[in-house]
């Protein structure tokens, strides 16, 4: 796995890849990272400094923590604060800032919530615990899809009445979309989530690609992954091309991966979505299909009328959608820091201004 | 719960001739925390015969000590890892180990330590034993002298199975002042071996994680490295033991103190290539991650190449290697130089995201 992994990010390749976007690049151009996780490689490793002035990198939306509404954590924290619930959430959740606590402070007040690696460990603590009711906050894009499909498959199969999803599923390309349709867009070009579409194939992203000659490199997450996919999405804007092409060979399979896709559409449906800064997007989410609502957290708990506040200093959506950058936020690093944040880009893995915090402030 | 006064009664009437042996048990019954004859049995039996030494056979209230004269460093530390064992360890080695270093780390010789044992009633014999001899073990390895202590016993659920606490004195060598506020822009700093290794031991053993791997902690009582380092170098500014947040907040913690820069080389940070792969697969950074057995040192440049041959021909320091230097720029942050000679911050990380580590 490390020899996997080195290789991908050898400094000697890494140098050349940066003198060959030098070499080619005649004009300014504004390309965006769509994945949080490459946002996060490209800052740690960086690549933005290394790059020649012309080439701006903007972030994109793909930070599922981010993305994720506000009235969801308000909804997950007062479940978590039921006696008879387990609340289970990956790791980088707990920080989240909801309307008015976050998780682990709803923790400190007697919720419990345990910190899962997959939502079948929530799946193996359901059965451990009959009598509690274990829920699983099912949040991502179409990487953890499968993985939480399957859960709710297989407590079905069991007949598990205490098992649930509080669903908050986000699919890629209508957000792609709506960001190269919004009349403030400057993106002239993407590297696409390489993960994402290793579950589910480049068809959508050829469409678009086509409706909005944009030029999409497919691109892995390692520093000289994101280097190769700018050399490619350069060498298209140069040359004044648009097509899909795929830097991420070794994971991505032009169909993607119809076995896990196909367990997602058993178990979901696609509808209308709420993205956290970004707004209301038509068919950019994932909902449980009625044959397995007895597996949804939402429906079980009677939790939806949550009004959710968001901070009114927050520009997270603009950060989100590429407009600003973490950096030029007024509360960025002051009245907004991991420990004490205004958005959830602030605190996930993924979030851009995470990233900004962290990594740049030299 | 009820179970405690019980046994207590039987043992105090019933069995007033004869003391119930506490082999009789397979579990921690809460009157072995009771003071009673079981407490006393349990003291005799099982601690006793593990750290025997004269200060401690007397058995009185206080340890009477006779020291060196000159500065004492004085530490303590309270240990509540979980899982109680781990691969590489358990807390009872921590909890010798990790006071040992602290001491250490002044570069005094640690002498004589404290501890305090919180039991879970419940608790295996089998458990505790085999924690009791790792200590027993790690003590004699540290040359240190467990000279005073004491044992509680709680009902189930007051704590988790086993909490220890040390405290641990040592005498810091005349005219040595090992401390942060004396480090200079141009010194070097030196890591004793790979970074990491306890944290993903740790986490990768725990339940429900759905893959294993070969990572055992480092835990390791570094005095004798820390005397053949002052043996090789009288510049050494400051040692530390990266424990809990890891290089990462060590190295923040150096240039605070010292109002100067540090540069890390990221290409000559030492990474177990099973430590690297975990922390790429669970998104953990190693220079966050709990040490128990390694050392940050910070000297002089022109001791920095003696220093750290000294280090690498002890068994505890093998992998050592200059990680980086101290600057007069960004003064009071530690920077990472990357592959591509891009500069970029190391934080030390703001709050702990991984579970109970030690």
């Amino acid at each position: 796995m490390t020899r996997y992994v080195s290789e991908f990010r050898d400094p000697a390749i890494a140098r050349r890849l940066c003198a060959e976007i030098k070499s080619l690049v005649t004009a300014p151009w504004v390309i965006m990272e769509v994945c949080g996780g490459q946002t996060h490689a490209i800052v740690r490793s960086g690549i933005d400094q290394a790059l020649p002035p012309q080439v701006r990198l903007v972030h994109g939306p793909g930070c599922p923590v981010c993305v994720t509404p506000v009235e969801i954590i308000d909804q997950a924290i007062a479940i978590a604060r039921r006696p008879e619930a387990i609340l289970c959430s990956f790791g980088d959740m707990l920080r989240v800032p909801g309307s008015r606590q976050d998780l682990l402070a709803a923790r400190a007040q007697g919720g419990e919530l345990k910190i899962v690696y997959s939502p079948l460990e929530a799946l193996q603590i359901a059965r451990e615990n009959p009598g509690r009711q274990v829920v699983f906050l099912a949040i991502g894009f179409e990487t953890t899809a499968p993985g939480n499909a399957m859960a709710v498959s297989l407590a079905a199969r069991e007949g598990l009445d205490n098992f649930s999803l509080l669903v908050c599923h986000v699919l890629v390309p209508p957000a792609m979309r709506a960001l190269l349709g919004a009349p403030d867009n400057r993106v002239q070009g993407y590297l696409a989530a390489g993960h994402v579409c290793t579950v589910t194939g480049l068809a959508d992203y050829e469409a678009i690609s086509r409706d909005y000659r944009v030029p999409i490199v497919v691109t892995g997450l390692e520093p000289n992954d994101i280097l190769e996919g700018l050399v490619m999405v350069l060498r298209q804007l140069e040359a004044g091309e648009h097509r899909v092409e795929n830097q991420y060979q070794r994971s991505v399979r032009p169909a993607g991966n119809p076995l896990a896709w196909g367990m997602v559409e058993k178990v979901f449906a696609v509808r209308d979505q709420k993205w956290r800064g970004i707004g209301l997007l038509p068919a950019s989410g994932l909902g449980l299909r009625e044959e397995f609502a007895a597996f949804d957290a939402a429906r079980k708990f009677e939790v939806a009328a949550i009004t959710p506040e968001e901070s009114p200093l927050c520009i997270s959506g603009l950060v989100l959608r590429g407009i600003k950058r973490p950096d030029e936020c007024p509360a960025f690093g002051a009245a907004c820091r991991p420990e004490q944040p205004l958005g959830a880009t602030m605190v996930s893995s993924e979030g851009a201004c995470a990233a900004y915090f962290h990594y740049q402030r030299l | 719960m009820d179970d405690g006064p019980d046994h207590k009664n039987k043992a105090l009437t019933g069995g007033l001739a004869c003391p119930l042996p506490i082999t009789r048990h397979e579990q921690v019954l809460l009157a072995h925390g009771a003071g009673g004859r079981m407490s006393a049995e349990l003291i005799g039996s099982l601690i006793l015969p593990r750290f025997t030494n004269p200060a401690l056979n007397r058995l009185h209230d206080q340890a009477i000590l006779t020291l060196p004269s000159g500065r004492l460093a004085f530490s303590t530390d309270t240990y509540v890892v979980d899982p109680l064992i781990f691969p590489g360890g358990d807390i009872g080695e921590l909890a010798i180990n990790g006071t040992v270093n602290d001491v250490a780390m002044s570069g005094a010789r640690p002498l004589f330590l404290s501890l305090g044992l919180v039991l879970e009633e419940g608790l295996p014999f089998a458990t505790l034993e085999r924690i009791l001899d790792s200590m027993g073990r790690a003590a004699r390895e540290a040359g240190v002298q467990v000279v005073t202590g004491d044992t509680k016993v709680v009902p189930r659920g007051k704590c988790d199975k086993l909490f220890i606490n040390t405290s641990g004195v040592g005498v810091v060598p005349e005219g040595l002042e090992l401390d942060a506020s004396r480090i200079r822009p141009g010194d070097a700093v030196i890591v004793s071996g790979t970074v990491g290794d306890h944290g993903l031991a740790v986490l990768t053993c725990r339940e429900r994680l759905s893959f294993t791997s070969q990572i055992r902690s480092d835990t390791a009582a570094l005095y004798h490295l820390v005397a053949v380092m002052l043996a090789a170098s009288s510049r050494i500014r400051v040692l530390r033991d990266p424990t809990r947040g890891g290089v990462a907040t060590s190295l923040n913690e150096f240039a605070a103190s010292a109002r100067l820069g540090i540069v890390v080389e990221e290409e000559s940070l030492p990474v177990a290539p099973a430590v690297r792969g975990a922390c790429e697969a669970l998104g953990l950074d190693p220079l966050t991650v709990a040490n128990e057995g390694k050392l940050l040192a910070v000297v002089a440049r022109e001791d920095a190449e003696p220093l750290l041959a000294a280090i690498k021909g002890h068994p505890l320091g093998r992998e050592a290697r200059i990680i980086g230097q101290v600057v007069e720029e960004h003064p009071g942050l530690v920077a990472l130089r990357t592959g591509l000679g891009v500069k970029r911050l190391l934080e030390m990380p703001v709050a702990e995201q991984l579970p109970r580590i030690c």
